[in-house]
Protein backbone atom coordinates (compact mmCIF):
# COMPACT_ATOMS: atom_id res chain seq x y z
CA UNK A 1 0.00 0.00 0.00
CA UNK A 2 1.75 2.93 -0.97
CA UNK A 3 1.54 6.27 -2.89
CA UNK A 4 4.29 7.94 -4.74
CA UNK A 5 4.76 11.35 -5.99
CA UNK A 6 7.55 12.73 -8.23
CA UNK A 7 8.50 14.99 -11.23
CA UNK A 8 10.30 11.94 -13.07
CA UNK A 9 9.03 9.65 -15.76
CA UNK A 10 7.82 6.27 -14.84
CA UNK A 11 7.03 2.97 -17.15
CA UNK A 12 3.82 1.95 -16.66
CA UNK A 13 3.97 -1.52 -17.60
CA UNK A 14 7.23 -1.91 -15.32
CA UNK A 15 5.20 -0.46 -12.62
CA UNK A 16 2.51 -2.90 -13.66
CA UNK A 17 4.81 -6.24 -13.53
CA UNK A 18 6.28 -4.91 -10.17
CA UNK A 19 2.62 -4.66 -8.69
CA UNK A 20 1.28 -7.78 -9.81
CA UNK A 21 4.34 -9.65 -8.33
CA UNK A 22 4.32 -8.25 -5.29
CA UNK A 23 0.68 -9.65 -4.64
CA UNK A 24 0.93 -13.02 -5.57
CA UNK A 25 -2.21 -14.73 -4.27
CA UNK A 26 -4.22 -11.93 -5.46
CA UNK A 27 -6.79 -13.36 -8.23
CA UNK A 28 -7.14 -9.88 -10.00
CA UNK A 29 -5.34 -6.87 -10.94
CA UNK A 30 -6.42 -3.78 -12.49
CA UNK A 31 -4.73 -0.92 -13.07
CA UNK A 32 -5.05 2.49 -14.56
CA UNK A 33 -2.84 4.95 -16.33
CA UNK A 34 -3.92 8.56 -17.09
CA UNK A 35 -2.16 10.38 -19.85
CA UNK A 36 -1.93 14.29 -20.70
CA UNK A 37 -4.47 14.47 -23.78
CA UNK A 38 -3.66 16.57 -26.75
CA UNK A 39 -7.17 19.22 -26.10
CA UNK A 40 -6.24 22.74 -26.05
CA UNK A 41 -5.22 24.18 -29.26
CA UNK A 42 -1.89 24.90 -29.95
CA UNK A 43 -1.12 23.02 -26.49
CA UNK A 44 2.54 22.61 -25.37
CA UNK A 45 2.53 21.19 -21.96
CA UNK A 46 0.96 20.22 -18.90
CA UNK A 47 1.87 21.83 -15.60
CA UNK A 48 1.18 19.98 -12.23
CA UNK A 49 1.22 21.70 -9.24
CA UNK A 50 0.82 20.53 -5.75
CA UNK A 51 1.24 20.71 -1.88
CA UNK A 52 4.07 18.53 -0.72
CA UNK A 53 3.24 18.71 2.93
CA UNK A 54 -0.28 17.27 2.14
CA UNK A 55 -0.66 15.24 -1.25
CA UNK A 56 1.21 11.67 0.41
CA UNK A 57 -0.91 11.92 3.13
CA UNK A 58 -4.57 12.62 1.66
CA UNK A 59 -3.26 9.85 -1.14
CA UNK A 60 -2.64 7.27 1.93
CA UNK A 61 -5.42 8.15 3.45
CA UNK A 62 -7.78 7.45 0.31
CA UNK A 63 -5.65 4.31 -0.15
CA UNK A 64 -6.98 3.28 3.33
CA UNK A 65 -9.99 3.61 2.71
CA UNK A 66 -9.61 1.20 -0.80
CA UNK A 67 -8.37 -1.11 0.84
CA UNK A 68 -10.70 -1.11 4.03
CA UNK A 69 -13.35 -0.69 1.48
CA UNK A 70 -13.38 -3.26 -0.98
CA UNK A 71 -10.94 -5.48 0.95
CA UNK A 72 -8.11 -4.54 -1.28
CA UNK A 73 -4.91 -7.12 -0.96
CA UNK A 74 -2.88 -3.97 -2.49
CA UNK A 75 -3.72 -0.63 -3.59
CA UNK A 76 -0.61 1.75 -5.35
CA UNK A 77 -0.93 5.02 -6.68
CA UNK A 78 1.80 7.05 -8.80
CA UNK A 79 0.93 10.48 -9.36
CA UNK A 80 3.87 13.21 -11.66
CA UNK A 81 4.17 16.55 -11.08
CA UNK A 82 5.66 19.12 -12.59
CA UNK A 83 6.15 19.70 -16.88
CA UNK A 84 4.45 17.55 -18.85
CA UNK A 85 3.65 17.06 -22.80
CA UNK A 86 1.17 15.44 -24.54
CA UNK A 87 0.94 12.33 -24.46
CA UNK A 88 3.28 11.34 -21.44
CA UNK A 89 2.26 9.27 -18.35
CA UNK A 90 0.86 11.75 -15.08
CA UNK A 91 -0.37 8.85 -13.04
CA UNK A 92 -1.37 5.49 -12.13
CA UNK A 93 -3.47 3.68 -9.57
CA UNK A 94 -3.03 -0.04 -9.26
CA UNK A 95 -5.27 -2.23 -7.32
CA UNK A 96 -5.19 -5.67 -6.33
CA UNK A 97 -7.74 -8.07 -4.51
CA UNK A 98 -9.15 -11.59 -4.72
CA UNK A 99 -11.96 -11.29 -7.57
CA UNK A 100 -11.93 -8.56 -9.96
CA UNK A 101 -15.08 -6.58 -8.89
CA UNK A 102 -13.82 -5.21 -5.99
CA UNK A 103 -10.07 -4.67 -7.94
CA UNK A 104 -12.30 -2.66 -10.64
CA UNK A 105 -13.93 -0.90 -7.75
CA UNK A 106 -11.00 -0.44 -5.21
CA UNK A 107 -9.61 1.64 -8.60
CA UNK A 108 -12.65 3.48 -9.22
CA UNK A 109 -12.72 4.94 -5.87
CA UNK A 110 -9.38 5.71 -6.06
CA UNK A 111 -9.30 7.80 -9.65
CA UNK A 112 -12.54 9.34 -8.40
CA UNK A 113 -11.49 10.67 -4.98
CA UNK A 114 -7.56 11.32 -6.77
CA UNK A 115 -9.81 13.94 -9.27
CA UNK A 116 -11.43 16.01 -6.28
CA UNK A 117 -9.43 15.74 -3.07
CA UNK A 118 -5.56 15.07 -3.99
CA UNK A 119 -3.93 18.73 -3.65
CA UNK A 120 -2.90 18.76 -7.37
CA UNK A 121 -3.84 21.60 -9.83
CA UNK A 122 -3.33 21.20 -13.74
CA UNK A 123 -2.29 24.19 -15.72
CA UNK A 124 -2.55 24.34 -19.70
CA UNK A 125 0.57 25.51 -21.40
CA UNK A 126 -0.27 26.40 -25.19
CA UNK A 127 1.24 28.79 -27.62
CA UNK A 128 -0.70 31.40 -26.70
CA UNK A 129 -0.70 31.32 -22.87
CA UNK A 130 -1.62 29.61 -19.90
CA UNK A 131 -4.54 28.34 -17.70
CA UNK A 132 -5.36 26.92 -14.73
CA UNK A 133 -7.56 23.82 -15.59
CA UNK A 134 -10.96 24.22 -13.74
CA UNK A 135 -12.77 21.57 -11.92
CA UNK A 136 -15.48 20.18 -12.90
CA UNK A 137 -18.76 19.41 -11.71
CA UNK A 138 -18.81 15.82 -13.19
CA UNK A 139 -16.02 15.55 -10.91
CA UNK A 140 -17.56 16.25 -7.63
CA UNK A 141 -20.75 14.44 -8.53
CA UNK A 142 -18.59 11.52 -8.79
CA UNK A 143 -17.96 11.09 -5.07
CA UNK A 144 -21.04 11.15 -4.41
CA UNK A 145 -21.84 7.72 -6.01
CA UNK A 146 -19.16 5.94 -2.87
CA UNK B 1 0.91 30.70 11.74
CA UNK B 2 2.13 30.01 8.01
CA UNK B 3 -0.49 30.67 5.02
CA UNK B 4 -0.02 28.85 1.98
CA UNK B 5 -1.29 29.56 -1.48
CA UNK B 6 -1.51 27.46 -4.59
CA UNK B 7 -2.77 27.38 -8.35
CA UNK B 8 -3.88 31.13 -9.22
CA UNK B 9 -4.61 32.19 -5.83
CA UNK B 10 -0.28 31.88 -5.92
CA UNK B 11 -0.31 34.04 -8.80
CA UNK B 12 -2.67 36.33 -8.00
CA UNK B 13 -1.64 36.90 -4.40
CA UNK B 14 2.14 37.11 -5.54
CA UNK B 15 3.42 34.57 -2.87
CA UNK B 16 3.27 31.07 -2.11
CA UNK B 17 3.50 31.22 1.28
CA UNK B 18 3.91 33.98 4.45
CA UNK B 19 3.99 34.52 8.07
CA UNK B 20 0.86 36.12 9.24
CA UNK B 21 0.56 37.05 12.88
CA UNK B 22 -3.46 37.30 13.86
CA UNK B 23 -6.24 36.85 16.31
CA UNK B 24 -8.84 35.59 13.75
CA UNK B 25 -10.48 32.75 15.35
CA UNK B 26 -11.92 30.96 11.69
CA UNK B 27 -11.12 30.43 8.35
CA UNK B 28 -13.83 33.07 7.49
CA UNK B 29 -12.33 35.80 9.66
CA UNK B 30 -8.82 35.15 8.31
CA UNK B 31 -10.14 35.86 4.67
CA UNK B 32 -11.80 38.79 6.08
CA UNK B 33 -8.41 40.22 7.45
CA UNK B 34 -6.62 39.45 4.46
CA UNK B 35 -8.87 40.29 2.42
CA UNK B 36 -8.68 44.11 4.16
CA UNK B 37 -5.13 44.03 3.82
CA UNK B 38 -5.06 44.71 -0.11
CA UNK B 39 -5.94 44.83 -3.22
CA UNK B 40 -4.89 41.93 -4.32
CA UNK B 41 -5.76 39.75 -1.49
CA UNK B 42 -9.60 41.30 -2.33
CA UNK B 43 -8.93 39.72 -5.72
CA UNK B 44 -8.42 36.57 -4.87
CA UNK B 45 -10.38 35.82 -2.27
CA UNK B 46 -13.91 38.03 -4.56
CA UNK B 47 -15.67 34.03 -4.61
CA UNK B 48 -14.95 31.59 -1.89
CA UNK B 49 -16.85 29.49 -4.15
CA UNK B 50 -13.81 28.87 -6.15
CA UNK B 51 -11.40 28.56 -2.89
CA UNK B 52 -10.98 25.67 -0.85
CA UNK B 53 -8.89 25.52 2.23
CA UNK B 54 -6.68 23.04 4.62
CA UNK B 55 -5.40 23.53 8.10
CA UNK B 56 -2.02 21.45 8.97
CA UNK B 57 -2.96 19.91 5.67
CA UNK B 58 -6.29 18.26 6.27
CA UNK B 59 -9.31 19.83 4.05
CA UNK B 60 -11.79 21.74 6.13
CA UNK B 61 -14.67 24.59 6.11
CA UNK B 62 -14.48 28.33 6.08
CA UNK B 63 -16.23 28.17 9.77
CA UNK B 64 -13.02 25.85 11.46
CA UNK B 65 -11.56 27.57 13.99
CA UNK B 66 -7.90 28.55 13.59
CA UNK B 67 -6.80 27.80 17.53
CA UNK B 68 -3.49 25.58 17.98
CA UNK B 69 -3.27 25.38 13.67
CA UNK B 70 -0.08 26.07 12.50
CA UNK B 71 -0.28 26.04 8.72
CA UNK B 72 -2.95 27.37 6.46
CA UNK B 73 -3.29 26.25 3.12
CA UNK B 74 -5.47 28.35 0.73
CA UNK B 75 -6.17 26.86 -3.41
CA UNK B 76 -8.63 26.33 -5.76
CA UNK B 77 -10.66 23.16 -6.31
CA UNK B 78 -8.72 20.19 -6.97
CA UNK B 79 -7.83 18.66 -10.67
CA UNK B 80 -5.72 15.81 -10.44
CA UNK B 81 -5.54 12.10 -11.41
Amino acid sequence: MAARVQSRAFDPGAELSRFTAGVAGAGAVVSFTGVVRDVAPGMVAMEIEHYPAMTLRAIEAMIAEAVARFGLTGAEVVHRHGRLEPGAVIMMVLTAAPHRQAAFQGAEFLMDWLKSRAPFWKKEITRDGAAWVAAKDDDEDALARW
Amino acid sequence: MDVLYFAWLRERIGVGSEHVETAAATVRDLVAELRGREERYAVAFSDLRTVRVALDQELADFDAPLAGVREVAFFPPMTGG
